[in-house]
């Protein structure tokens, strides 16, 4: 019997638990001998005139090594924006500020001392001037370039546009029975993974550079680390140690990495980094970040006829992030699982003076799916329909061959009505609707609202070129009967030590426990894709299936020569882990043999015919006080289809995680800044973090519609959870109120804005 | 200054500076690294140890407020070759993903079923409420600790 979708338990776990991960900051090793350490001094003010960084103090401090400014890495060219000319090349970013600082938190200085807690206190005594200029916070101004155009050689602040909003069709409307419209925040969120931010960096006496740096995919960081110092890929070897948590944030490398590494250069010895949470915070890049404005039209009966998404991403400072192309794929999914006859999107991203914008858990897509899902209650509520029938009326039906929408996206098969129809099934959804009657009824001061979010998304687009989205895998098998997997993915939790391992063992009989899985060495691993936007199984775990089943034809091939036999004949013995020959089981070659004669290894790539689309609906239950405006989320019910589910608690564990975050979103957490752009959420006692008392258990119901892009049936799972919670905790908080006129509150749905929005509702009633 | 104080189980004396945290001391000085930090601000709970058998931050203790003390950190809670119970329900309810909260998260547990041997399901999410972790969503969290506590009536660190 196949092991493949079994709840195998993690062969990672009992390190992380006995001893705990080694993260960067953990690592041990000979090259980071006698390292010091590196300490950013942080711009206070969102936007000035760099005057002067005066280090001469700081020189003098206990411990100091040394400290730089801009004028010290004058070798370092700028960080040129990704993407030209759809991102806009005249938006560069120094590694050090250098003349203008752009947002709170900006490094403008280093300071390197022998301990750590010398550089907490060196880093006091730097002494910059800053001489203030107009703070762009608001990203509606800043597209009008109001107060200041942060980058004078580009003359605006918009660093990227998504079609032509004078373009939109005026008529897009015309013969609906009812429109409706609303501007919506789609709020600025941190990832704050548990681990923040590190580097560790050693330069050999060849000129090459080795960097331990938390990441999601080791070659695209050591690509960047390159760049920015202006090496060859070829001259950094980047490692990659256990990562606490990335959420799409630890992708490539940012300025801080490659300046520690360039510290270590510049000093002949090596260099260390970790980042405070209070730097993490501002310094860190954000996520989400949207204004949007939905129009959505159509029929009494509920049959929507039209539907428009007008974006303003806000990119912060400096669009070298991931930031400005968010709406990319926003519009790429606007439309949703809904069969709309017209869609139009549209946006414009915007640079501000505030922490850089970038991808997180989900990016792009979650913003899709709360817009649409919005649109749709304010256009149930208008026209009196249940949402769950209005969602019914306008899915597209179930479909086997690929779908292309009119934004270009080919969804690769779904049956959305069924998923919608599982989830209102396990909610038990015609007993809520009768018990937030009966509450309704009876006048009690805590209501009850249901909220319902739709979903399909896409995963493992990746740049594989022409030929498709690529992951590369590596398998072994050695004489003393374990195997190991060299992976182009790139773990930081999602638990591919054990996921590939079954993979092995299904295909070679090895045990689970006898694979290791090796990821994040450039030198091992120079090409790979990482792990982010939900690739990993459906590319490298496919890859990781394929090399092992060209590495049972290798070893077939080579225990035919030793039985003297034919292949064809050859039987494999997955028990054993040996070949057989057919009718004489006493004949047989195990795999060991055959690796203890020579090296029995593949290296194989897959490639994807194409990204794959995953898709659901999540049904939350919230409980609201009418006086008070607290929310008590009492439950999450969800059907997340991901087709194939190679090992179901591992893909409930990404469910589990996604959907807190995305309820986080709903309810919870929000990056604030002060008109003047000074950071009021930049620690944890400030940053409203999701904590165990704020969510429910989370009740998971499964559904699984195979995809034909990959043999094991897979699409993605890590950003699911994330992209239909938000929506759902949303609509369900509105939902409670939606009978006192409250028709809208943006995210988060704190008490505050719950309760404002309960007061002016009951004022215009 | 020179502190005595006691961690997993062995006897130790070291010359500290005043202000070194705790958790700096464990980390730095004596090699124990699965205690992490996640914040400055006392609010994560990554780096969570047990002294005199309570869970404290680390972070928010001064190594010299535990002379004479004794410490426990994740790498004192197994036993030889065996994963303490708690350690054992966190694997089977795959109560980690990352694994940057992870010990600080056990050890919180392992105090809190000190006190309260059965906590309800609304015990064990107050109990945690000072652990943040980002990946799991808590809810294999709570069930390896309710698990925990159905498996072992006497849980003791």
């Amino acid at each position: 019997m196949s092991i493949l979708g079994t709840r195998v338990l993690r062969t990672e776990d009992p390190r992380f638990l006995t001893t705990g991960g080694v993260y960067t900051e953990d690592v041990v090793d000979e090259r980071l001998a006698g390292a010091c350490h590196v300490h950013f001094v942080r711009s206070p003010v969102a936007h000035a005139r760099l005057r002067s960084v005066d280090v001469s103090a700081a020189l003098a401090a206990p411990g100091v090594v040394a400290a730089f400014t801009a004028a010290d890495l004058a070798e370092l060219p700028a960080r040129k924006p990704p993407i030209p000319p759809l991102v806009s090349e005249h938006m560069p970013q120094p590694l050090l500020a250098r003349d203008v600082v752009r947002y709170v938190g900006e490094p403008v200085a280093v300071v390197v001392t022998e301990d750590p807690y010398q550089g907490e206190d060196a880093a006091e005594l730097v002494d910059a001037d800053y001489d203030p200029l107009p703070p762009v916070i608001n990203p509606v101004a800043a597209a009008r370039g109001e107060p200041a155009v942060l980058f004078a050689e580009a003359g605006t602040n918009i660093c990227a546009s998504f079609g032509d909003a004078a373009q939109l069709d005026a008529g897009l409307f015309d013969g609906c029975e009812a429109v409706v419209s609303a501007v919506i925040v789609n709020q600025r969120v941190a990832p704050a993974p548990m681990e923040t931010r590190a580097a560790a960096a050693a330069w050999a006496g060849d000129g090459r550079l080795t960097a331990w740096i938390p990441n999601q995919g080791a070659q695209e960081t050591r690509d960047a680390v390159a760049a920015m110092l202006g090496l060859d890929a070829a001259a950094v070897r980047v490692i990659t140690p256990d990562v606490g948590g990335a959420f799409g944030a630890k992708f490539g490398a940012d300025a801080e990495h490659a300046v520690v590494c360039w510290v270590a250069r510049r000093l002949g010895r090596p260099a260390r980094w970790t980042e405070t949470r209070s730097e993490n915070l501002v310094a860190m890049t954000h996520g989400r970040a949207q204004i949007q404005t939905v129009t959505i039209g159509g029929g009494r009966d509920g049959t929507i006829a039209a539907y428009r998404l007008e974006i303003l991403q806000d990119s912060g400072a400096y669009p070298t992030a991931y930031g400005p192309v968010l709406p990319g794929l926003t519009i790429m999914m606007a439309p949703g699982p809904y069969a709309f006859p017209k869609t139009e999107a549209v946006a414009r991203s915007v640079v501000t003076n505030t922490t850089p914008v970038g991808a997180y858990r989900g990016a792009g897509r979650p913003e899709a799916t709360a817009a649409v899902e919005r649109a749709i209650d304010l256009f149930a509520v208008e026209i009196g329909v249940d949402p769950a029938e209005v969602r019914r009326k306008n899915l597209l039906p179930r479909f086997t061959e690929p779908h292309t929408t009119a934004f270009g996206a080919v969804y690769d098969s779904g049956d959305y009505p069924a998923a919608l129809a599982a989830a209102l099934d396990a909610a038990g959804y015609a007993g809520l609707r009768a018990e937030q009657a009966r509450r309704r009824a009876a006048g009690d001061p805590v209501q009850l609202g249901i909220g319902l979010a739709c979903y399909v998304e896409i995963t493992g687009g990746g740049d594989g070129g022409d030929a498709g989205p690529a992951e590369n895998a590596t398998v072994e098998v050695h004489a003393d009967g374990t195997a190991t997997v060299l992976t182009g993915t790139s773990p930081h939790g999602q638990g591919h030590e054990t996921a590939w391992a079954m993979l092995v063992s299904d295909e070679l009989g090895v045990p689970v426990e006898k694979v290791t899985v090796k990821w994040g060495d450039t030198d091992l691993i120079p090409e790979g894709g990482g792990t982010g936007g939900s690739r990993s199984l459906q590319q490298g775990g496919a890859a990781v299936q394929q090399a092992s089943r060209e590495l049972l034809e290798v070893a077939r091939q080579r225990a035919a020569e030793g039985l003297e036999a034919s292949a064809a004949d050859l039987v494999f013995d997955r028990e054993r882990s040996a070949f057989a020959v057919a009718g004489d089981p006493d004949a047989a070659v195990p795999l060991t043999a055959l690796a203890a004669a020579e090296r029995l290894f593949v290296r194989a790539v897959f490639t994807a015919p194409g990204p794959t689309f995953p898709f659901g609906t999540h049904v939350a239950v919230a409980e609201v006080d009418t006086e008070t405006g607290r929310v008590v989320l009492r439950r999450v019910v969800t059907v997340d289809d991901a087709g194939t589910v190679l090992n179901p608690l591992l893909a409930e564990g990404q469910r589990h995680g996604g959907i807190a975050q995305g309820a986080a979103q709903a309810f919870c957490e929000e990056v604030l800044y002060d008109a003047d752009g000074n950071p009021l959420t930049s620690t944890f006692a400030d940053y409203p973090f999701l904590s165990a008392t704020e969510v429910p258990s989370f009740e998971l119901a499964d559904m699984a519609t195979p995809t034909s892009y990959n043999p094991l049936g897979a699409k993605g799972i890590g950003e699911a959870g994330s992209i239909g919670a938000t929506p759902a905790v949303q609509n369900s908080i509105i939902d409670a109120l939606a009978h006192l006129g409250v028709r809208h509150i943006d995210l988060p749905a704190s008490p505050q804005r719950v309760w404002q929005a309960v007061r002016a509702a009951k004022e215009n009633a | 200054m020179q502190v005595k104080l006691t961690v997993n189980g062995q006897a130790r004396s070291d010359d500290v500076e005043p202000r070194l945290l705790l958790v700096h001391y464990l980390r730095e000085r004596c090699g124990l690294r699965a205690a992490n930090v996640g914040c400055d601000t006392t609010s994560c709970g990554a780096c969570t140890v047990l002294l005199n058998g309570r869970s404290v931050k680390s972070c928010t203790v001064l190594t010299v407020q535990a002379a004479g003390q004794d410490v426990t950190t994740a790498e004192g809670l197994a036993g030889d070759g065996e994963m303490h119970p708690v350690q054992a329900t966190f694997r089977a309810e795959h109560g980690l993903q990352c694994g940057f909260c992870t010990p600080g998260i056990v050890m919180a547990a392992v105090g809190l079923l000190a006190e309260n041997p059965h906590p309800t399901e609304s015990e064990v999410r107050s109990g945690l409420e000072g652990n943040f972790c980002r990946c799991t969503g808590y809810h294999n969290i709570v069930r390896a600790v309710l698990a925990a506590a159905d498996a072992n009536p006497e849980i003791a660190p």
